[in-house]
């Protein structure tokens, strides 16, 4: 089997670093971004991935919503993983565990930051195989 | 003008409507805070009655009758305080004693007005009675408005440690787990990484006491006389440490002594951050130069870096708490958004001011006057 690609979109240049590092390490394809421009450049070059992981806050406080809407509509079925740091302190709660909830969040699953490797590697391994 | 609800709960209609008729054209009038207030009148002419209309329209003021059948006037303040219903009372009484004094403030009552009452009494109880009100509606303001920039600022500061705390930690992980193997120098980038960002929180932790102690006044400072150009020359020597493995030049051009009454180490600290933003968004063998002058009775420094620079907004929003320039410049550079407030606030202290100046891509002037000069 080939090894599946994960797009990873950050503004956090340590976070980016740290989980391609170990992601490779579990045997998969990585291709990184910083921040929503260079996500969405990615995504109009035609970058092939097989599941998006998106922070929620970059350069905008809403960039990894956008971007989590663009990948839906250029890849529809293509999982989308958004971690967040920021719904503590907004107060902006949100979770995609219902099928309501996933029609606004453009996220098959919301992980709270800081998220630990092994978790985020779970729901990675969940969301592809599906 | 504002208005303020005044509950008029008296069983005699003659006494409802004698007390509107004295104060339908009355306004209150509260220069010290610039307020004027004019007042809407409602009537009730038992407790009941009372208790329905507070609950309906919550009254400002409540101008309430001691001896009522049904609920008295002290049986609704009762009520009303088991309920949590604050609202300033004035008790009407036909017997002024003591005891119902006692009675009435020990549940609230704010003051009295004997029967009978003449309309200019009337008017003095509620200038008493709307001044207090106001006070208190703008003290509790301060209040919250205090509990909230403290709260604000609290959840800031652990959104911004959060960050780096979960990155050294992912780091230490990776090691932990041997992900690059088990040769240590396969680890060289994230203990670089993890050291980075931990030097970025303590520079977080010790600007956030600088700015405690400044925002508190509880710092002794010492005033003395002293001269600004030599206090600028130490600066800079110490400076220059922190450009060196970039290539980047620090000098103080040369001028006369700036004698002034000031605290030697406030005046460092605003050299230090200063000079640290100088270096930190230069580019590499770029130069920094730094001016102390004399001007209109001031002492003026100029922190002129040949950096990165900023845009116009950028520039606009740059003096304010945790606001950090984010793009593709500034990504690698630690910052924790409080030096230059920290400048400012020292600045005013002197009565003074800082003010920036820039061009992208060509360099940023930091000017700070401090008047005084002597």
């Amino acid at each position: 089997m080939p090894a599946k690609t994960i797009l990873l979109v950050d503004d956090d240049p340590d976070f980016l670093e740290q989980t391609a590092i170990r992601l490779k390490a579990d045997g998969f394809e990585v291709v990184t971004a910083e921040g929503q421009a260079r996500g969405e450049a990615l995504l109009a070059a035609g970058t092939a991935f097989d599941l998006a992981i998106l922070d929620l806050m970059m350069e905008n406080p809403d960039s990894g919503f956008v971007l989590g809407h663009r990948v839906r509509r250029a890849r529809p079925g293509t999982p989308v993983l958004l971690v967040t740091g920021v719904t503590g302190e907004t107060g902006l709660e949100f979770d995609a565990a219902t099928t309501e909830e996933r029609r606004w969040v453009p996220a098959d699953a919301v992980l709270p930051k800081p998220v630990r490797y092994e978790q985020l590697k779970s729901e990675v391994d969940r969301l592809l195989a599906r | 003008m504002d208005t303020l609800r005044v509950l008029v709960v008296d069983d005699e209609a003659g006494i409802r409507m004698a007390v509107e008729r004295a104060l339908r054209t009355f306004t209150v009038r509260l220069p010290d805070v610039g307020r004027e207030f004019g007042l809407a009148f409602e009537q009730a002419a038992s407790g009941e009655e009372a208790l329905e209309a507070i609950r309906t329209s919550a009254p400002d003021i409540l101008l309430l009758d001691y001896k009522m059948p049904g609920i008295s006037g002290l049986d609704l303040m009762d009520r009303l305080h088991a309920d949590g219903v604050e609202i300033l009372t004035i008790v009407i009484t036909a017997y002024a004693s003591l005891e119902t004094a006692v009675a009435a403030t020990k549940r609230g009552g704010f003051d009295f007005l004997a029967k009978p009452f003449s309309p200019d009494e009337l008017k003095s109880v509620l200038f008493k009675a709307a001044k207090h009100l106001v006070v208190q509606r703008e003290a509790r303001r301060l209040a919250e408005e205090r509990k909230r920039v403290r709260f604000e600022l609290l959840s800031v500061v652990a959104h911004e440690m959060k960050a780096p705390t979960a990155a050294i930690e992912n780091y230490l992980r990776m090691m932990q787990d041997r992900v690059l193997g088990e040769e240590l120098s396969a680890y060289d980038h994230p203990i670089q990484r993890a050291i980075v960002r931990l030097e970025g929180m303590r520079k977080l932790v010790s600007d956030l006491l600088d700015l405690t102690r400044i925002e508190s006044g509880r710092k002794t400072r010492t005033v003395v006389g002293l001269d600004v150009r030599e206090v600028a020359a130490g600066c800079v020597e110490n400076a220059r440490e922190l450009g060196m493995d970039r290539g980047i030049t620090i000098d103080l051009a040369p001028g006369e002594a700036a004698p002034m009454q000031a605290d030697r180490g406030e005046i460092e600290l605003i050299l230090n951050n200063l000079l640290s933003n100088a270096v930190k968004y230069n580019r590499d063998h770029g130069r920094v130069d730094v001016g102390v002058a004399r001007r209109d009775g001031a002492v003026v420094l100029t922190i002129a870096d040949t950096g990165i620079g900023m845009t116009a907004e950028e520039c606009g929003r740059l003096f304010g708490e945790f606001v950090r320039i984010k793009n593709d410049k500034t990504r690698m550079i630690e910052g924790s958004g409080l030096g230059l407030s920290i400048v400012q606030r020292l600045a005013h202290l002197y009565g003074g001011e800082a003010t920036v100046a820039s061009t992208p891509d060509v360099g940023t002037t930091f000017t700070v006057t401090l008047p005084g000069a002597a």
